[in-house]
């Protein structure tokens, strides 16, 4: 494996002395400078590494990190799927270098570029109108939920409450509680879906809305889907899509038509892919006709062959600074035009494949199905966070643990549509060695990583979060 | 090769065989791929996008062929995003698929690369700062001002929900702060500015005991060199508010210490150095004392030891965020801009304390040489603050704003028209070998 390279472990450490460390750094006296002297700083002390010495660092450090190109990343609800290369050199073009403050008349590839794109999410989401403009998924949760209070509040309709089930994502409940909302958390039912006694219960004249991911976090659609509309309609709420585990339903079905409101789209999962070690991203959000005065300004459109940003009559106002994670976007579209619509369904279908096929290979109980995208094995009596590490011995990357909790000890897997059977044969395989490894082979994983397993205690207990405010030993 | 063999599919990503898509719907059970979908009927969909797929080569094509209706400007534009050179063994490294394709490290044995980074990262404000505590990179500076201000309300140990920003605030900051303000129920309040500077007398009187965070900006949008920060931090803290400072790295490798002037939190948009322009896309900087570690928001690298005692990065503090605490967590920022981030330090890196501080230098005196040679046009005034400068400056001209954004545009320029008469215009290196065309297009559009 890429990250495994033998040469950089135990003993090259003590030869090493990283690059960039407090060690390393150079103090250089800020004097003589344009500026009155009680304007300016004294001095600053920062790694000074010529060129070829900063190439090596970063080399080094890259073949200390494991990515989708190492090896399957099958980690739950994360979607780690390839990075197309070519989405990479498109987003990297010299004249997609724009400073958003142009006049519309200057930026009319841009702004074409932006409602192109606009129109494509619209209708794989079944949504009318789409805002490029949130940064992250959660970014888009944010602006879903903000329109949805908008939309409440132009009606004159106070409903302080957002329900939640049980198995969705904790950005759902963060986002709502942020917005200034009490949430209402839902318990799931027997069969990991909605349960919708529960729900009759849980939604009245306070819900502002349900935040529901579909499929799940479990990998399973919400059949019931419509009556769970009806039930939030016809109580005066909106139904929020999550659009994490959108990459499962692709051409299959749209939240629009599932009667969901308001969604956003995580592109960086459902699209063009490279999670850059935890961002950046985009989180488009799309709504239906009725909602598209709240959208944030500027929005897109387009007049008379020219594009032009405007102010939404009811706009919820701003999310970002400036108009997105454009380089992401670009990304969005490029990969979206490459694929089309049978790329996209065939890629949907794939990822589906792929689950189903893994949950039926691997020795740990995988309770419900059938699945869509993803699929929650228990570690049983294995403790999940032990067996994750264990895998890494075996070349892979784990899924994620110990979430949903609906499931003990889980183990939550998304293959992606980017493996093979063979690679699914081999994840399947290090799955099935973990499941028959004693614990305390599990209690001393991972030994084949640079790094042993790391005192996560020790580093919450004492904080040392910069050179600063490291020991000198 | 036989078609079962072969790997053209729908998607090129998906490189499973016909044979070994058969194989896998046989071990599954079902007869088709549409058969695995569990979507009942009343809402599948069985319409078309209307999306036809293009190769790569015409996907590049069209890209460039609406891109190529961009207007060729050389862009004086700054006003919170920045165009410095990136050197391209940024690209070339950050672009390693290590680094690019990875995830958010929750398993740190198989992430000490990008760990080790973002650790770097964090260390690198906190020089730039004096503050103890760097999170490892939010959305925005906008973003990071709005979670500065609910941070603010968190941590005061009396109440009050008043937050103070200047008149000079760029419009889509104060926006997106008014966003983030919105759930807690914080209000917004400008404060007047005085020659492009704060106006501390009427700053003093507004601020009272319900007042939980003071923000100003050194730079300000306006280029202005804030020179009196010590007495607004004194006046926050007279009244138990946070001193909530904005700035970027490349000015503060230059400027005054944040920690010497008092403040408790340092926001602004680090995109400055790694990025170059990318239509406004940012990297979120958010530094605080250590005293507020708890609260602090997004994701934190940690030193630890692993069981082998070597120094190893984890991620740490999580009960802090959204997937361990849900509604109680510190914000719900999840995905972030980790890789932009690792481009930053990556930057500074290059420069270095030596190259950082030139360049920085270069920003003020270039901005001094602009508005000296504009002010020598008949009809512009500039810069209009009798201040220092760091990139940016206003400019008055006896034409109008618009006409001088317009005539400038059709003369292949672009700055920014701030008001009637006024236009802001910003410089760095990357518009160096244009400027003596710059400044004879400005006389022309002058007249």
């Amino acid at each position: 494996m890429k990250y495994d390279q033998a040469r950089w472990t135990d003993d090259s450490e003590d030869l090493y002395e990283p690059l960039l460390s407090e060690k390393a750094n150079k103090t250089v006296a800020v004097e003589d400078s344009p500026l009155p002297d009680d304007l300016t700083r004294d001095s600053l002390s920062l790694p000074d590494p010529a060129e070829p010495e900063l190439a090596r660092h970063y080399t080094r450090l890259s073949q200390m990190n494991y990515g989708v190109e190492s090896g399957p990343f099958p980690l739950g609800s994360c979607t780690m799927k390839y990075n197309p290369s070519f989405t990479e050199d498109v987003a990297g073009r010299a004249d997609a270098a724009i400073h958003p403050d142009r006049p519309d008349s200057t930026v009319q590839g841009t702004l074409a570029l932006c409602h192109r794109l606009q129109d494509y999410l619209g209708r794989i989401g079944g949504m009318d109108a789409v805002t490029l403009q949130p940064p992250a998924g959660a970014a888009g949760e944010f602006t879903g939920i903000q329109i949805a209070k908008a939309y409440h509040e132009h009606n004159d309709d106070e409903r302080p409450e957002v329900v939640i089930p049980d198995s969705a994502h904790g950005t759902n409940f963060a986002t709502a509680a942020m917005a200034g909302y009490e949430v209402v958390e839902l318990p799931s039912g027997d069969d990991g879906r909605v349960d919708i006694e529960a729900l009759e219960a849980a939604v009245g004249d306070d819900t502002a809305a349900l935040m529901l991911t579909n499929p799940n976090t479990l990998g399973l659609f919400e059949r019931d889907i419509e009556r769970i509309a009806d039930i939030v309609h016809d109580a005066g709420g909106l139904l929020y899509y999550d659009g994490a585990n959108l990459n499962a339903l692709l051409g299959r079905a749209r939240p629009g038509d599932m009667g969901f409101d308001v969604m956003h789209y995580n592109v960086h999962k459902t699209f063009a892919t490279p999670h850059g070690g935890g961002g950046p991203g985009a989180g488009p959000v799309g709504v239906r006709e009725g909602l598209a005065q709240f959208l944030p300004n500027p929005h897109v459109r387009e007049r008379g062959g020219n594009y032009e940003h405007y102010e939404p009559s009811n706009s919820v106002g701003k999310v970002h600074g400036f108009y997105g994670n454009w380089p992401v976007l670009l990304k969005t579209f490029a990969y979206i035009a490459r694929l089309g619509d049978e790329g996209l369904r065939d890629a949907s279908a794939k990822a589906v494949l792929n689950a189903n096929y893994l949950a039926e290979q691997i020795e740990y109980d995988v309770p419900f199905g059938p699945f869509h995208h993803e699929f929650v094995a228990s570690a049983g009596e294995q403790d999940a966070a032990d067996a994750a590490k264990r895998m890494l011995d075996y070349g892979v990357h784990p899924p994620t643990t110990k979430w949903p909790e609906i499931v003990d000890e889980a183990l939550m897997t998304e293959p992606t549509e980017s493996e093979t059977k063979r690679s699914l044969d081999q994840l399947a395989a290090a799955f099935n060695a973990v499941a028959g490894d004693s614990d305390a082979e599990l209690a001393d994983a991972p030994s084949r990583p640079t790094a042993k397993r790391i005192d996560q205690a020790t580093a919450a207990r004492t904080p040392r979060l910069s050179w600063q405010a490291l020991d000198d030993t | 090769m036989s078609d079962s063999d072969s790997h053209a599919t729908g998607s090129p990503y998906a490189p499973q065989t016909a044979a070994e898509t058969a194989a896998m719907l046989d071990a599954v059970g079902a007869d088709d791929l549409e058969s695995l979908f569990d979507v009942p009927e009343s809402v599948a969909f069985d319409g078309e996008f209307g999306i036809n797929a293009r190769s790569e080569r015409a996907t590049r094509r069209e890209v460039a062929g609406l891109l190529s209706r961009n207007a060729d400007l050389t862009e004086f534009l700054g006003r919170g995003h920045y165009d410095h050179y990136v050197p391209s063994v940024v690209d070339d490294l950050a672009s390693r698929s290590e680094f690019l394709t990875s995830y958010t490290q929750y398993q740190p044995e198989v992430a000490q690369g990008f760990l080790q980074a973002l650790f770097e990262f964090q260390s690198i404000l906190v020089e730039l700062t004096g503050l103890g505590v760097a999170n490892c990179s939010m959305y925005d500076d906008a973003t990071a001002l709005g979670e500065a201000a609910t941070l603010s309300q968190r941590v005061r140990s009396v109440s009050g929900d008043r937050i103070l920003v200047p008149e000079h605030l760029r419009e889509s900051k104060r926006a997106v702060l008014s966003n983030y303000a919105d759930g807690p129920a914080l209000t917004i309040e400008s404060y007047p500015m005085t020659d492009g500077a704060v106006d501390v007398p009427a700053l003093s009187d507004q601020l009272g005991d319900d007042t939980a965070m003071v923000y100003a900006e050194s730079p300000t949008v306006r280029g202005v060199i804030e020179e009196r920060l010590g007495a607004i931090g004194d006046l926050a803290h007279d009244h138990e508010a946070l001193f909530c400072l904005g700035s970027d790295p490349l000015a503060l490798s230059l400027l005054e210490r944040p920690v010497d002037v008092g403040a408790d939190v340092v926001v602004g948009d680090a995109a400055s150095l790694g990025t170059g322009t990318a239509y406004g896309f940012g990297l979120g900087m958010f530094v605080t004392r250590e005293e507020y570690l708890r609260q602090v928001p997004g994701r934190l690298v940690g030193a630890s030891e692993d069981a082998a005692d070597r120094r190893a990065y984890t991620l740490t503090l999580q009960t802090r965020e959204q997937h361990i605490r849900k509604e109680r967590a510190t914000s719900n920022i999840c995905t972030n801009q980790a890789w932009v981030a690792l481009r930053t330090a990556m930057h500074a890196a290059w420069l270095g304390p030596d190259g950082l501080v030139d360049l920085a230098e270069d920003c003020v005196t270039r901005a001094r040489d602009l508005a000296d040679r504009l002010d020598d046009i008949v009809g512009v005034k500039a810069p209009i603050h009798g201040r220092h400068h760091f990139r940016e400056f206003l400019a008055r001209t006896d034409q109008p704003a618009s006409a001088i954004v317009a005539d400038l545009a059709a003369e292949g320029f672009a700055v920014h028209a701030v008001d009637d008469h006024l236009v802001q215009v910003c410089t760095t290196e990357t518009t160096a070998d244009a400027t003596d065309e710059f400044v004879a297009a400005f006389r022309e559009v002058a007249k």
